[in-house]
């Protein structure tokens, strides 16, 4: 049997540690130098004017 | 349309349609006692009808080869036509049941056209008719063209449009003869629900199949947002409509979840459905025809990355603050207000994306409707997302929750955001896909524009007003220690503003009218056909004549 | 091969960003509702509660049907006001039988979490007939065909072991005589009447709802049901006693 202390103890602790995890995670994906150029492509790449799809 | 099928594929699309007839059939026996008969009598006539259209046009010649080299855009093109077919309905069926409020005899006697069987019947109509059909035509459009592949068959994309209607049309005559589930924005019952989730997992795997054929190896940031959208619908799906039926042959089920934990489920869903469902797949949407537009690219990918991890995870908390002061424990309530006030961090970043991508081009924001339809559309977002974190705050909902406060709130979101940036979207993409110069008429999508703007702003200030003023008469005592106010007089109280919002109801119906008859004249006047030969849609800035002042 | 090594590797991205999403997605759901399903070792139980008597579970169907939830709340919340207007403040055992909850979220109508027996049967049968022969200023449709339309009671056994299915305590004997037990319940004076009392207790309101013991309509199941709301236990009375309530 799960207590429910026990669950609701996890809930409160881990979503916090899982909040913070998650932030630092993404932000650092988001501001890596490395990516840069990938992200300056990609927002200018539905401008690239082919003609159709590529076979 | 059949005629650009292959001969196996046109094989293959009658026995997908001889198979849904088969079921049709079968619910048509197991049901007869029941109006689920008529449900099974409603699929089985759709099965035949599809038979028939294929089989009519079956020994036509077959498509040559060079449809490979374009993108396959008829099942978008439907798509668009049956997204403003229910933006009409919908938004008409909304607009019947605010004068309902105004005049209650407006049901004229009858079970099926009463509020309680209309309302889903309007939410269902806009929600999943007009946003779920938007969706899926844009996003066919924009996946073909971010990965710059075509779609990889051609019988898939008919299943999920017309699967998905079907759903829509089976859901909306249910409520009329009384089958729900009473669960809000998850009214289908057990059978449509399945049925829904054989045609979602379809158009995900559609979805992968394509980007798994794509030339860039970076997804474009669009297809995060739709596929997000298409999984978190689904997990959202299948777990609050988990029940079990009466019998195979009644359509009534009953839920797993009971009391507090299915309050939680279904507000878990609920507001998922608008996190998922009416955010991150318009946002989808917005990501893609708003630099296209504007012929400029979004101001910050970064921050459309960050953004959308935000809203992916911070929405799933946030479900609990619909059930503040409830028998729901205390700490969940807690939970759902934090989470609330922080997801404003991602979604003020993608409202301010919008606004700053348009920054330095507000002369074509001037002058161009379809551009400004987006931009509004950047706008409400952002004041609603802000007016949702204010109202998750448990003191704030202890006055706005339960009052006609949340119906403004929702219509902000609904009417400001997610009609305004679909129809941005379809003003973009109908010339595009219809290889047009520009859109019938220029002028039409003005007045649209305006009416859309004012019907809105009509709507929501009745709202606010009605809601703060009925939540504060409900909490008012008079001297004695007793209540000031009985329920009926807060319903006098009501009146006019249920009569102002009745007439911004009308006036955001009339503007979908137009846009109606200005893209089906779009589509039939031949005389404004481009030579344009490429599929790849001409950015504004340099395509000629795409903005028209309607000076 | 090369080829083929290319699209493994696009593919592979795809599939990435699919399980990250689905991972993100659901722990916030997960951590939140799991808890729930073990709160009844918290939660005071009921002993007193009971479980919906087959007319009452009729007259919920019709509830649900006619989607008054869409405009009547039934969870009184714990602010002063509400209960100085509706009644002691709505407790999760008093839902725990409810697939699905009718908490509601919106009050075009006043909240109807205790509602029962606090206008007579034939205030709701006038109600639900027109609305505003009773209450002048309503805005609730009128429900006219309710009192005309006899209620099916045929397949009330499955819809009880349905109930059972998902959790309900509906006994065997209960599901064998669900149709009877409806017809007597609207009936007090015919020979089936004890039945329902041994099966569902002597509190169980034994009226012919609408006026009419001849006939069993659908609103004899919706008046039915709107008179046992809040009455299934006393358990919100005694808490209501005992604690304080948050302003």
């Amino acid at each position: 049997m799960i207590e429910h202390a026990f669950l609701v103890g996890f809930s409160k602790s881990f979503g916090l540690f899982y909040l913070i995890a998650m932030l630092v995670a993404v932000v650092i994906y988001a501001m890596k130098p490395s990516n840069k150029k990938r992200f300056d492509d990609a927002s200018r790449s539905i401008f690239r004017d082919e003609a159709g799809p590529w076979q | 349309m059949i005629a650009q099928l292959t001969l196996i594929e046109r094989q293959r699309a009658i026995l997908i349609s001889l198979a849904v007839t088969v079921c049709g059939g079968l619910i048509i026996i197991v049901g007869r006692d029941d109006v689920m008969g008529v449900h099974g009598a409603l699929i089985f006539l759709s099965g035949l009808l599809m038979i028939f259209r294929i089989g009519g046009s079956y020994y036509l010649p077959e498509p040559s080869g060079d449809r490979l080299a374009h993108y396959y855009d008829d099942p978008s093109k439907v798509g668009i036509i049956l997204s403003m077919a229910w933006a009409v309905i919908g938004l008409a069926v909304g607009d019947w049941v605010a004068w309902q409020l105004v005049d209650p005899d407006l049901t004229f006697g009858v079970g099926w056209s009463s509020f309680g069987r209309l309302r889903p019947a309007h939410t269902t109509s806009v929600i999943f008719g007009f946003g779920g059909n938007a969706l899926i035509a844009t996003s066919f459009y924009v996946m073909q063209r971010t990965s710059r592949a075509r779609l990889p068959d051609q019988v898939t994309p008919w299943f999920v449009v017309f699967g998905y209607n079907l759903f829509c049309l089976l859901a909306v005559t249910g409520y009329l003869m009384g089958i729900t589930q009473s669960k809000e924005y998850a009214e289908p019952e057990w059978y449509t629900d399945l049925w829904l989730v054989v045609v979602w997992v379809t158009y995900f795997v559609l979805y992968l199949r394509t980007l798994a054929r794509r030339k860039e190896p970076h997804i474009y940031v669009s297809n995060w947002y739709y596929m997000a959208f298409i999984l978190v619908v689904a997990i959202l799906h299948i777990v609050n409509n988990l029940a079990v039926p009466v019998s195979l042959g009644h359509s009534k089920s009953y839920s797993a979840f009971s009391g507090v934990q299915d309050a939680m489920t279904q507000w878990w869903y609920g507001h998922n459905a608008v996190a998922f469902f009416l955010t991150a797949g318009f946002l989808g949407m917005m990501y893609y025809f708003l630099p296209m537009r504007a012929g400029r690219p979004i101001f910050s990918y970064r921050m459309s990355i960050i953004s959308f991890w935000g809203i992916t995870f911070f929405y799933m908390w946030a479900g609990s603050h619909h059930l503040h002061y409830t028998a729901l424990p205390q700490w969940v309530q807690t939970l759902g207000m934090t989470f609330s006030l922080m997801l404003l961090i991602p979604s003020w970043a993608s409202a301010g994306n919008v606004l700053l991508t348009l920054n330095g081009a507000w002369d074509k924001v001037r002058d161009d409707a379809t551009l400004r339809f987006m931009m509004v559309a950047g706008v409400f977002y952002g004041l609603t997302t802000f007016e949702g974190s204010f109202m998750a705050i448990r003191s704030v909902n202890s006055l706005s929750h339960y009052t006609d406060w949340t119906i403004g709130h929702v219509h902000a979101g609904a009417l400001g955001w997610v009609a305004m940036i679909t129809f941005g979207s379809i003003y973009a993409c109908v010339p595009w896909l219809w290889k047009r110069e520009r859109m019938y008429s220029p002028g039409l999508v003005e007045a649209h524009f305006w009416l859309a703007l004012s019907g809105s702003v009509i709507y929501v200030f009745a709202m606010w007003n009605s809601g703060v003023v009925q939540g504060l008469m409900w909490r008012t005592y008079n001297e004695s220690g007793t209540l000031a106010y009985s329920f009926i007089d807060t319903l006098i109280a009501m009146h006019p503003y249920y009569i102002a919002r009745a007439v911004g109801g009308l006036l955001f119906l009339i503007g979908g009218c137009l846009g109606v008859y200005n893209i089906w004249m779009t589509i039939k006047v031949p005389g404004l056909s481009t030579n344009q030969a490429s599929d790849v849609p001409q950015p504004a800035a340099v395509g000629a004549g795409v903005l028209q002042a309607a000076e | 091969m090369s080829l083929f090594g290319v699209h493994y590797r696009v593919e592979r991205k795809a599939i990435g960003l699919t399980l990250a999403i689905i991972g993100v997605a659901s722990i916030g759901g997960l951590v939140e509702i799991a808890p729930l399903f073990t709160i009844h070792q918290t939660v005071e139980d009921a002993p007193d509660m009971r479980v919906y008597t087959p007319l009452e579970l009729a007259g919920r169907n019709i509830y649900i049907r006619e989607g008054c939830y869409a405009c009547h709340s039934q969870m009184i919340r714990t602010l002063r006001d509400e209960v100085d207007r509706y009644g002691p403040y709505s407790l999760a055992v008093e839902s725990k039988y409810d697939h699905p909850m009718l908490w509601g979220s919106k009050r075009t109508g006043p909240d109807l979490a205790r509602i029962g027996e606090k206008y007579s049967d034939q205030w709701h049968v006038a109600h639900l007939n027109n609305p505003r022969d009773v209450v002048p200023v309503s805005v609730m449709p009128a429900y006219t065909w309710l009192l005309t339309t006899e209620l099916r009671t045929d397949d009330l056994g499955l819809h009880l072991k349905a109930q059972r299915a998902v959790g309900v305590p509906y006994t065997d004997d209960m599901i064998a005589n669900a149709a009877v037990d409806a017809y007597a319940q609207a009936n007090p004076d015919s020979p089936q009447a004890d039945g329902v009392i041994k099966r569902y207790g002597k509190a169980t309101t034994m009226r012919a709802f609408d006026g009419n013991p001849s006939h069993l309509t659908e609103t004899d199941a919706l008046v039915a049901y709107l008179q046992i709301l809040g009455r299934l236990t006393d358990a919100a009375h005694r808490t209501t006693a005992q604690a304080g309530i948050e302003q």
